[in-house]
């Protein structure tokens, strides 16, 4: 099973010579806790102009199978047994300078995160220009100059020429990646590794940079060696499949073969999980949850809003934010025009939209950390703008925030008993005593053992460490959790435990939910209403199922044709 | 980019008058009376008491003696001292070897501190890094005046391949012993923060895909790792430069260099306002002048960073 069909496959060109051929491959990382073998025994095989997916989860060893293929491996790591052969040459041992040789001119790489892969102190025409020089191209300044223009504009970055003088922070990062692509494909080489080349941008961005990097890649002939994490991504995107999982290749093969009957027990779990794949929201308990709204509806109707059972109402919200620009004369950018919705109690709203369409500044504004510059936010028919600094700071306790990056939203110097108690002692909630019972109540709801008490936020996987975050959030028995993309920057798999925790938890605490988030296929899975943004304005908002089976706007439809794997019919079939 | 300048330079003036007012004031503050202290165990006769007093502006309030010290400045009279010395003719004459010998410990510094550190920083676990990190905890652990009257044995009077002092003989020579000595701190600074840096860098994603783009080590190192370490190496660069003037009093005792540490604590010591309150007001003019270089420096090193408003 972990072996590949010796014979081309029939798309490829007639050629019975692989391109790279990985056998038996092992690579080990030194540690002080000893030798971790990240990659064990993996095979592998490309032909020329063909394209192969490597899938698997983070710590899978995708991503380090590649780069010991152009020896790039970090730290400590090193390939301690098998074979690469690259065009009938072993690249295992090969010296340095060999290295330097098969790099950019016949090996080319599409990193993975684009905000971090150019040097931000060098202008982009520089860095284009030094992967032209690095291979061997000897024009004048001039040349090289026009070279890199075309080669941007190529990759798909409009008015090439001028952007080229610019600097990265002055690129969005699906330009930043355009500008990856160029440098990756600079000096045509004959394989383009692109590892994650677009999980850090916006679904729609993603399509485009694919769509355009698959048409240039058939255009010139290169093989295409994928890394990533998302089946569905994989499936649409290469010819021939490698499911990767702890170091090992499980399977490999077709990829519509493998998507349609997963042979091994971890590829069936992938295909399952994926969530351009499952299609339902996550209905574990769906019933029992419209029953609870209902009966909340009843006890609390005492006239403080009109409509039944809900809980937040958003009017007429504008906020506007000033930038300085290079010109003197200070322009206004309309970050949110004219939001209106209402937030129903016990039940999950999404608020769907690209980066920049507004949505998280709609939930800054409701979590009242931004004032809007007009519009009204009811709670509980309060206006928010009129809580005093008491009432706020009660206002606080009902509404918590479950932030996009587990790394970064917990405190690295404070143990995980020290995170969940936090909030309690800041709010004065009991006793240290009932307060420490809570802490350990509170690790049982998200399915932690006691034991992580005491160990920090850098001893848990991103998993764990957005459990603890939900914990964290639930300590006050809050009624509304505003999830800014809370699953976004997890492994797929990691990402539906904890869309079906954040689930259960619903149905058993009654908890209203706002979901921020671009990846609808998410939406899909937890969401009751949909409200999609666009530049700052609602352009669509209807049930979950109402906005799927039926999008009315064509923005919409864009978004969703946009997931991953969404046009592959195996899965109507399946 | 002018006005910016223009704005950063404009804020130097309250700072020029906050400090003088606020010096002033520590100097006036300061215990015991100046003039009874120049007649040290002898005493003082009454009348010759008031008539330095008078002399010196010391019989007024404080908001008069200092109104009158900053009318003495805008004129260009900076005061004298109590030996008859004018204030002015001190300062041109320690200043200069006080800002040579800053300058050069700031190139000693900054010279072998980033050489180094990014030696060290791209080998780092290595046996030179090891060595260098010894090293340079030494120098900083040992006190200044320990490794200066080592120095200056061994180097100096052992070997004699340097001047031992410096005295009225200022040059490049003389000064060199004393410029290492004054650095040797920085120094270790320089190259721990270098090496750091360097070693940070080097595991960046962009640094990664330089690698990928097939470019040669070296050019990595120079194009990608170095530029992009340099700049928090810049702004201690530039905060030193301030250190190395106002605090070379140390290296100045034992060098015997007449500089601006010696006189400015000699004047503290005799409560003498005026030449206390110029010497330290020019350190701080340097300081506001040194960081403004490094924000200078920071913007041409990195292009993120634009003054434009």
């Amino acid at each position: 099973m972990s072996d590949q069909p010796a014979q081309p496959p029939p798309s490829s060109a007639p050629s019975p010579q692989p391109l790279l051929k990985v056998r038996d491959l092992r690579v080990s990382f030194t540690t002080a806790t000893g030798v971790v073998d990240a990659v064990r025994g993996a095979n592998l095989t490309v032909y020329p102009g063909q394209s192969v997916a490597i899938v698997g989860e983070s710590g899978s060893g995708k991503s380090t199978t590649a780069h010991a293929v152009i020896n790039l491996l970090p730290g400590t790591g090193r390939v301690s047994g098998g074979s690469i052969l690259f065009d009938g040459r072993e690249l295992v041992g090969a010296s340095p300078k060999t290295f330097v040789g098969v790099r950019g001119k016949e090996i080319g790489l599409v990193p993975q995160d684009p905000m971090t892969n150019l040097n931000p102190v060098w202008s982009i025409g520089f860095q284009v220009r030094e992967a032209l020089r690095a291979n061997g191209f000897e024009g004048s300044r001039r040349e090289a100059d026009a070279r890199v223009a075309e080669l941007l504009s190529e990759a798909g970055l409009p008015d090439a020429a001028r952007r080229a003088k610019q600097y990265p922070h002055e690129f969005s990062g699906g330009m930043r990646q355009r500008a990856l692509i160029a440098i990756g494909l600079a000096a045509r080489p004959r394989l383009l590794i692109a590892d994650e080349p677009t999980s850090a941008l916006d679904v729609t961005v993603q399509r485009r940079i694919l769509d355009h990097l698959e048409a240039l890649t058939a255009e010139l002939g290169t093989a295409v060696l994928f890394i990533t994490h998302d089946l569905g991504l994989a499936a649409e995107r290469a010819e021939h499949l490698v499911v990767m999982y702890r170091g090992q290749v499980v399977e490999s093969g077709p990829s519509k073969q493998i998507l349609a009957a997963p042979q091994h027990a971890y590829t069936q779990r992938l295909v399952s999980a994926a969530p351009s794949l499952a299609s339902r929201r996550i209905q574990s308990a769906k019933e029992r949850g419209t029953r609870a709204t209902d009966l909340l509806a009843v006890t609390r109707g005492d006239g403080i809003s009109e409509e039944r059972g809900e809980l937040m109402r958003v009017e007429h919200l504008t906020k506007e934010f000033v930038i300085r620009g290079a010109t003197r004369s200070a322009k206004t950018l309309r970050a949110v025009d004219d939001v209106s919705f209402t937030v129903t109690r016990g039940t999950t709203l999404a608020l769907v939209g690209e980066s920049g369409s507004g949505k998280s500044t709609v939930a800054n504004i409701m979590l009242n950390l931004l004032q809007p510059t007009s519009g009204v936010i009811w709670f509980e028919g309060t206006d928010l703008r009129t809580l005093d600094p008491r009432a706020e700071f009660a206002f606080r306790r009902r509404v918590q925030p479950i932030f996009q990056n587990p790394y970064g939203s917990l405190d690295p110097m404070y143990s995980i008993f020290r995170t969940l108690e936090e909030p309690l002692r800041v709010h004065r909630v009991g006793d240290a005593r009932s307060r420490r019972a809570r802490v350990r109540e509170l690790l049982d709801m998200v399915a932690m053992p006691a034991s992580t008490l005491r160990r920090f936020p850098n001893e848990l996987s991103g998993g764990q460490r957005q459990r603890i975050a939900v914990a964290r959030a639930l300590a006050l028995e809050p009624d509304v959790i505003v999830c800014d993309e809370a699953v976004s920057a997890l492994d797929v798999l990691v990402q539906a435990q904890i869309l079906t925790l954040l689930n259960d938890l619903q149905t058993e605490l009654g908890l209203t939910y706002l979901f921020i988030t671009h990846d609808l296929a998410v939406v899909r899975q937890i969401a009751d209403e949909v409200v999609v943004m666009r530049n700052g304005q609602v352009v669509e908002h209807a049930t979950t199922d109402a906005v799927f089976d039926q999008p009315t706007q064509e923005y919409t439809r864009e978004l969703l044709s946009a997931i991953p794997g969404a046009s592959l019919d195996i899965f109507g079939a399946a | 980019m002018v006005r910016y300048l223009g704005r950063r330079l404009l804020q130097a003036v309250p700072v020029f008058f906050g400090a003088t007012l606020l010096i002033y004031f520590m100097v006036f503050a300061l215990p015991g009376d100046p003039v009874l202290a120049l007649g040290g165990d002898r005493g003082i006769s009454d009348a010759l008491a008031a008539q330095l007093r008078e002399q010196y502006n010391l019989d007024k309030p404080f908001i008069v003696q200092y109104l009158l010290y900053l009318q003495g400045i805008l004129t260009g009279d900076f005061g004298t001292t109590f030996a008859g010395r004018p204030v002015g003719e001190l300062i041109a004459s320690a200043f200069p070897v006080t800002f040579q010998l800053a300058l050069m410990a700031l190139a000693f510094e900054a010279i072998l501190g980033i050489g180094a550190g990014l030696v060290a920083g791209l080998r780092k676990g290595k046996l030179f890094d090891a060595t260098v990190l010894v090293v340079s905890l030494l120098v900083i652990a040992v006190p200044t005046f320990v490794i200066g009257f080592v120095l200056q044995f061994v180097v100096g009077v052992r070997w004699g391949w340097l001047p031992v002092t410096v005295g009225s003989n200022v040059s490049f020579t003389s000064l060199l012993m004393p410029a290492m000595v004054l650095g040797a701190v920085s120094f270790a600074y320089v190259l721990r923060l270098t090496r750091t840096s360097v070693a940070e860098n080097l595991s960046a994603d962009f640094v990664r895909t330089a690698t990928a783009k097939g470019l040669s080590r070296r050019r990595v190192v120079n194009v990608h790792v170095l530029r992009n370490s340099l700049i928090p190496v810049i702004t201690f660069l530039g905060a030193d430069l301030g250190a190395l003037m106002g605090g070379a009093i140390v290296t100045e005792g034992i060098f015997n260099i007449h500089g601006v540490g010696g006189t400015l604590f000699a004047a503290i010591r005799q409560g003498h306002a005026p030449t206390v309150v110029s010497f330290t007001t020019i350190l701080v003019i340097v300081y506001i002048l040194a960081n403004l270089l490094v924000d200078l420096l920071y913007a041409a090193l990195d292009p993120r960073i634009r003054y434009d408003d």
